[in-house]
């Protein structure tokens, strides 16, 4: 008899056949492209032909066979468990199993206490996120590890989904980085991401095996796990079919008919239990009507420009792609480029200059701009006159086509950017949060997965029947919805309807946020690429329960925007690269590392044959050497330095240790004054870098957690190499009452997480690690209480000294505080004399950590402004009624700072607040405090900020804001 | 009647004409307890609907990153307020408070919110809340209501622990359910008449339920046993947790869901131990502790009952909880679900059922604390832990979600056969 295992995963199909004497002879392996039924049955087949007449048994596993295996009747086992049975039987000696596999990561510890880790429902999949990065760097998987073996740098990239990954990767592409470097970098982020989310708290060590797909096809992916775990693993032979192989070995003694199962597989009707929406389009009459009146389809229209006529050009360079366009006098298209940037605009933008120079000599470039990710690479490439801020362009697109136009929504390649226009001014900006960018580029990936280009993806939706309800998550969760739907038997024309009405609701939803549809406005005009699919189009219609205006230059509002404001803005002569100059254009990219601060940015350098450079990838000013005269107002450097004066010391008694994280970054100088006073020296944990993070990861038990509870774990390892006495990082409930709340909790992330550390540092059992739960919110009672804790770890100390270096510790901290409270008002007072605009940086204490806020705080001061903080304003505005229980002491600084800012009526004054991904709290305060700037006219800003170390996204916040707050300004004093 | 913030009052004019919603969680303990308030003169009722409009709404009316419960919850009461069922003006609705350090506090904020979004933002919310938060002056829980709250919060428990030990093992498929929507229809109809409170009642009725399942005839065959803890709505919430329990039925498992009195226990004694920690008033902490001897009292009726039939296995009293847990975890940790979570997992081992499943919304803050933060401590002292925690979201699907229960239950199933004693 042999024994049939059946691997059913999410992208591929995989089987085996087992002899009695277990060996494998015959195995065979394919992308099934979700059409599941039919290629198990041709598979099964398969085997029927080779094995004529044998008795066999069946035995399924996989993600994606569970559903029907159950359905049919087939012996069925959980593909983790298979994993571990056909690792017993065949490589006895592993310790470990490392399997990638299309969408799932899975790390197995066979001896010891067994476990099994898979990755959670964030923590996207791994197969399919090399996919969509070679895809989105236009190679293959195959060639991305050749191409990595060359790599001389790492660039680091957010390695916690596909969609992080590709808001560092695109910049990077944008910059110009070379190719292998980032193929090498993704495969870094790869084992990261594994390591980081799946290890949590056990060390990967002994025998590693390395199964699945990716593991087995790229070798420099193999290499670098190595690398990372310190050992040498090993890819076994029929490395891909291990899953297989465990189902067969797990197989029933009894046999099945293989020739009725066959039958019985390939009509197996999906059950098309998926849940459904109403279909886009009811009729083919609908469809044409839709289609009147949006002109789909109809080619652009274009006019002369006459011989001398001034002419106008505008250059969008997005992530995806790049777009020209020439206009004419009366701000008519004359001539326009659209295409995909491959990774690098450069190149691109020299041909489309190339064409223009060619198809029309005798014109006269009057002014031309740039905008989008590449504006200041285009710039400096090719003298473009001027840069622009994408939102500002798109505005002044639509304005064209309707002059009335009071909301805007661009959805790109990979970003959503949605604007209300309030009075003629941008009032509100919406750009996508990290979490669910790439909306446009993953209706393609998911097309090119399937074997379709987009539009004709998009394009099978139009008359789907029941379009499978995908939800509005971010496009990692959709990647697995789509799995269910395809488990349910959804068609592609149902996914692919479904995947469109996915893509509005998630820019409605999840980036604009929209309580109810009708705010939205009655002038809508939609653009961007994804737009150009009628299936997308629709499907925001009938959300919105409006008809909307589509541009016919849809796709090239961006560019268009930008010339038309080279043309209101036109220089005297332009600056813009002559035909000769480009004629003997040449380009060449080079990576360096910063050593301008300890942040060693990534750089790249753009050297371009004038000798004129250009560098991308900075965070800050400094590598580009520009001299900035005027004096740095940052109240974010003041706290650093304020915390930086409260030095470590050496005491006559035990050396306690402080991990500068989370609330310490507020209550160090309470902690420093105290331990000093009792005669304790006091060492602190380094300043947070990328390394000191990977220090950590190993023990984070959840991967969701925010980033500055994360990186607490690299610090305690960090204070643990120093060798101090004992670790004192304790847990408060609540935090101090300053008066302007209802109560003064921390947030369960800072109250409790050195009870986490506690759990999962295993080297903490080398030291001593106090982590009481301490309140200083009780003043009285506080002495009483850690005398207890000190004197149970350290032996007796006199009250009455406990009693002093206590009221010593409350007199600086609240010196501290008084002392960031008038620095910022001495900035205040320099920029209102110097008609600086003020930017309030919204946060929480550690915020100020430069590896978390990734210098958003310079990036704030190199746009001009003032930088002061929520904690030096909180204490001008009493306590006042909020519509959200006022109850977190940090939180309430929020709302404080807000209200300050609103009632001000001071034009200049603007906040900005940064938000940890993941912050659960903060799904409450971002909404109270938009509620109070907006109840005031002020334009509310939000960054949110992970280990992402991208700052294009927030620099077009930054300048829009400033834009925003500009045109305000103007408005006024027209008024 | 609005006060300085804003907030619309429930007054005591309203009490009389006012029908009140409120959304649905534990099914077994929410039908009773809507008997209690009923006979407090409150036209009360119990949502149940459960279709996909409800997640809709709250996609639409609640911020998307808040947690999973605020949005089933809000979702569920606009849902029901927009079907036409009810006179907008003559509405209000209910939502519990806990006035924790946990986003969930802010639940009621956000429902204000979500009515006023949808146009209805003349529909009184009433806090239900224990700690003092907001006032209503024609909705008041005295200590006797709370008392009967509690006893019908501990016949759901009681059904809910024994139906959950006797299905599995019926000969009669449905004839435990049928016993236990017997008794909830019997027990609710005693609650209208305000009876089956004293302590005389509940003692002999307890020992009635537990008799009549007894009375079941079953067969005991070794079965997986999985616990399940977590975030209180999706732990018990169908609607949230994608019908956790019925798919751990079809995979032959017996489920223990610990109770709902435990949890209000564990918000007393915070209270209790914030006093201890932090120093405090005494007076308010003898007030307490008598106050939870008194109301502590169903759970030792439920243990006693349980304890007669030697096949039942009874819950553990939330002081032995609280010894459980102190290796693992300080008792300040009081946010959500804080401590009693860990201590839920550790009772569940302690009794057997080291197969278990922490159910949390996506991105559940003290989740990340007390669920998985404490999982590879409480397999440091319980090796025989096979605990898997389960993200619960609009997004997440369940397939992802089965197929990580299904490791577990493959594991699980492994260590039965290798030990069917076990």
């Amino acid at each position: 008899m042999i024994r049939i295992g059946l691997d059913v995963g999410s992208t591929t199909l995989k089987c085996v056949v087992l002899n009695e004497a277990d060996e494998v002879i015959y195995s065979k392996y394919e992308r099934h492209f979700s059409q599941i039924a039919e290629k198990t049955a041709s598979m099964l087949e398969g085997i029927l032909l080779e094995f004529p007449g044998e008795e066999a048994s069946l035995c399924v596993s996989g993600s994606a066979g569970m559903g029907f295996a159950e359905q049919i009747g087939l012996d069925f086992m959980q593909e983790v468990y298979a994993t571990r049975i056909a690792v017993k039987k065949l490589e006895p000696e592993t310790d470990v199993v490392i399997e990638l596999g299309g969408e799932d990561a899975k790390i197995l510890f066979v001896t010891g206490a067994m476990e099994v880790r898979m990755n959670g429902t964030c923590a996207g999949g791994t197969g399919a996120f090399v996919d969509q990065m070679s895809t989105l760097l236009d190679i293959t998987p195959g060639e991305m590890n050749e191409l990595s073996k060359e790599h001389s740098k790492i660039y680091s990239i957010a390695s916690r989904c596909g969609v992080f990954a590709k808001s560092d990767i695109q910049p990077l592409l944008n910059q110009g980085a070379q190719k292998s470097d980032i193929s090498a970098s993704i495969f870094v982020a790869v084992v990261n991401q594994t390591i980081a989310g799946l290890a949590q708290g056990r060390r990967i060590c002994g025998n590693v095996l390395y199964l699945g797909g990716p593991l087995t096809y790229l070798s420099e992916l193999r290499l670098f796990f190595d690398r990372a775990l310190d050992l040498s693993g090993k890819c076994p032979e029929n490395s891909l079919y291990f899953v297989a192989i465990g189902a067969a070995l797990c197989g029933g003694a009894s046999a099945v008919d293989l020739a009725e199962t066959v039958e019985k597989v390939r009509n197996y009707s999906f059950s098309g239990s998926f849940k459904s929406l109403s279909p886009l389009f009811r009729s083919e009459d609908e469809y044409s009507d839709f289609r009147l009146r949006h002109k789909s389809g109809e080619p652009v229209k274009t006019y002369p420009l006459r011989d001398g006529e001034r002419a106008y050009l505008g250059i969008d360079a997005g992530s995806t792609t790049v777009k020209l366009v020439l206009l004419n006098e009366n701000d008519e298209l004359v001539w326009w480029r659209y295409q995909p940037n491959s990774g690098n605009p450069v190149p691109i933008v020299r041909d489309f200059l190339l064409e223009v120079y060619e198809k029309f000599p005798n014109a006269i470039i009057a002014a031309s701009a740039a905008t989008g990710y590449g504006e200041e690479i285009i710039k400096n490439a090719f003298h473009i006159d001027m840069g622009v801020v994408e939102t500002i362009a798109h505005f002044s697109a639509a304005k064209k086509f309707d002059p009335k136009v009071d909301f805007i929504i661009d959805i790109g390649g990979q970003d959503i950017k949605c604007f209300k226009i309030r009075n003629g001014a941008i009032d509100n900006i919406f750009l996508n949060e990290a979490c669910s960018s790439g909306c446009g580029s993953f209706l393609q990936t998911f097309a090119g997965a399937l074997g379709y280009s987009i539009e004709d993806f998009a394009q099978m939706g139009i008359f789907a029947d029941k379009p499978v309800d995908l939800g509005s998550r971010c496009t990692v969760f959709m990647n697995s919805s789509v799995k269910q739907a395809q488990k349910d038997g959804a068609s592609i024309e149902n996914i692919s309807a479904g995947l469109s009405i996915s893509v509005v609701k998630n820019a409605l939803y999840k980036v604009i946020r929209v309580a109810n549809t009708e705010s939205l406005g009655k002038h809508v005009v939609v653009q961007g690429g994804t737009f150009l699919n009628d299936a997308v189009l629709r499907a925001f219609e009938l959300e919105i329960g409006e008809n909307v205006t589509r541009p016919a230059i849809s796709g090239l509002m961006g560019a268009f925007g930008a010339a038309l404001y080279a043309k209101n803005n036109a220089p005297a002569e332009s600056s813009i690269i002559s035909a000769e100059r480009l004629g003997s254009f040449r380009h060449e990219v080079k990576a360096i590392n910063c050593k301008g601060c300890q942040n060693n940015c990534c750089l790249t350098l753009n050297t371009f044959d004038d000798g004129s450079r250009f560098i991308g990838g900075n965070r800050c000013e400094k590598p580009l050497d520009i001299k900035n005269s005027s004096e740095k107002y940052n109240l974010f450097d003041y706290k650093r330095e304020l915390l930086c004066s409260y030095a470590p010391f050496k005491g006559k008694r035990e050396t306690i240790g402080i991990p500068m994280g989370l609330n310490m970054f507020e209550l160090y100088p309470f902690w420093h004054t105290f331990f000093k006073a009792l005669g304790f020296g006091v060492k602190t944990s380094p300043e947070s870098t990328r390394r000191l993070y990977y220090k950590g990861q190993h023990s984070i038990p959840s991967d969701t957690v925010c980033y500055p509870a994360k990186i607490i774990h690299g610090h305690i390892e960090a204070l643990l190499e120093d060798g101090v006495d004992a670790i004192f990082y304790p847990c408060m409930s609540y935090n101090l009452d300053e008066g302007i709340s209802d109560n003064h909790y921390n947030c369960p992330v800072v109250a409790y997480y050195p009870e986490v550390i506690g759990a999962n540092v295993e080297a903490l059992g080398r030291t001593k690690y106090i982590y009481d739960y301490l309140g200083l919110h009780r003043r009285r009672d506080f002495p009483k209480k850690i005398r207890a804790v000190l004197e149970r770890e350290f032996g007796k100390i006199p009250l009455a000294e406990v009693k002093k270096a206590a009221d010593l510790a409350f007199e600086e901290y609240y010196r501290f505080l008084s002392r960031i409270r008038a620095k910022g008002k001495e900035f205040l007072a320099v920029a209102r004399s110097k008609k600086i605009p003020v930017i309030v940086l919204c946060g929480r204490p550690y915020h100020l950590d430069p590896e978390i806020n990734h210098g958003i705080d310079k990036l704030v001061c190199d746009c001009g402004a003032v930088l002061i903080t929520e904690d030096s304003v909180s204490d001008e505005v009493g306590q006042f009624p909020t519509t959200v229980l006022n109850q977190w002491t940090y939180h309430a600084r929020l709302y404080a700072a807000a209200k300050y800012v609103a009632d001000s009526g001071d034009p200049d004054l603007n906040l900005v607040q940064l938000v940890s991904f993941g912050c659960g709290v903060d799904a409450i305060t971002t909404d109270e405090v938009r509620k109070i700037l907006e109840s005031k006219g002020k334009i509310y800003t939000q960054i949110k900020i992970d280990e992402i170390t991208n700052l294009g996204a927030v620099k077009i916040r930054l300048r829009s804001l400033f834009a925003a707050i500009e045109q305000q300004k103007r408005e006024k004093i027209d008024r | 009647m609005i006060d300085n913030s804003g907030r619309i009052e429930f007054t005591r004019e309203m009490k009389s004409k006012y029908k009140i919603l409120f959304p649905n969680m534990a099914d077994f303990h929410f039908r009773i307890l809507q008997k209690v308030l009923q006979s407090y003169g409150y036209d009360i009722e119990l949502l149940t609907n459960t279709d996909m409009k409800v997640i809709n709404e709250g996609l639409k009316h609640v911020h998307n990153d808040t947690c999973y419960p605020a949005l089933l919850t809000i979702g569920q009461l606009l849902s029901a307020l927009k079907s036409g069922k009810y006179d907008v003006d003559r509405t209000a609705v209910v939502m519990s408070q806990t006035g924790g350090g946990c986003r969930a506090s802010n639940y009621i904020h956000l429902l204000r919110k979500a009515l006023k979004n949808a146009g209805m933002g003349q529909v009184p919310v009433i806090s239900v809340n224990l700690a003092g938060l907001e006032k209503n002056s024609g909705f008041k829980i005295s200590i006797p209501i709370l008392r009967r709250c509690l006893a019908a919060l501990a016949y759901g428990d009681l059904l809910m622990l024994l139906n959950n030990q006797t299905k599995p093992y019926e000969l009669n498929k449905g004839e435990s359910l049928e016993n236990t929507m017997r008794w909830i229809d019997f027990i609710s109809e005693k609650m209208s008449q305000r009876k089956a409170f004293s302590q005389r009642e509940i003692k002999s009725y307890f020992s009635q339920i537990v008799d009549s399942y007894a009375a079941i005839k079953v067969n005991r065959v070794p079965k997986v046993k999985v616990g399940i803890v977590g975030e209180i709505y999706v732990k018990y919430s169908a609607l949230a947790n994608n019908n956790l329990e019925e798919f751990l039925a079809e995979q032959g498992c017996e489920v223990m869901v610990p109770g709902l009195l435990g949890f209000m226990y564990y918000c007393l004694i915070n209270n209790i131990e914030d006093i201890n920690i932090y120093g405090g008033s005494k007076i308010k902490r003898s007030a307490l502790k008598i106050l939870l001897g008194y109301l502590g009292r169903f759970e030792t009726f439920i243990i006693d009952a349980v304890k007669k039939v030697p096949y039942f296995t009874p819950p553990a009293s939330v002081g032995h909880l609280k010894s459980l847990v102190e290796p693992v975890i300080g008792i300040g940790c009081k946010m959500g679900e804080g401590w009693l979570l860990t201590a839920e997992i550790m009772e569940l081992i302690e009794h057997g059922y080291s197969n278990v499943i922490c159910a949390q919304p996506f991105g559940c803050l003290p989740n990340h604390i007390v669920g998985k933060g404490m999982i590879r401590k409480i397999r440091a002292l319980c090796p025989e832990a096979n605990i898997v925690p389960i993200d619960y979201d609009p997004g997440a699907t369940k397939v992802n979600q089965e197929n990580r229960i299904k490791l577990m239950l493959a594991v699980a199933g492994e260590k039965l056969r290798d030990n069917p004693a076990y």
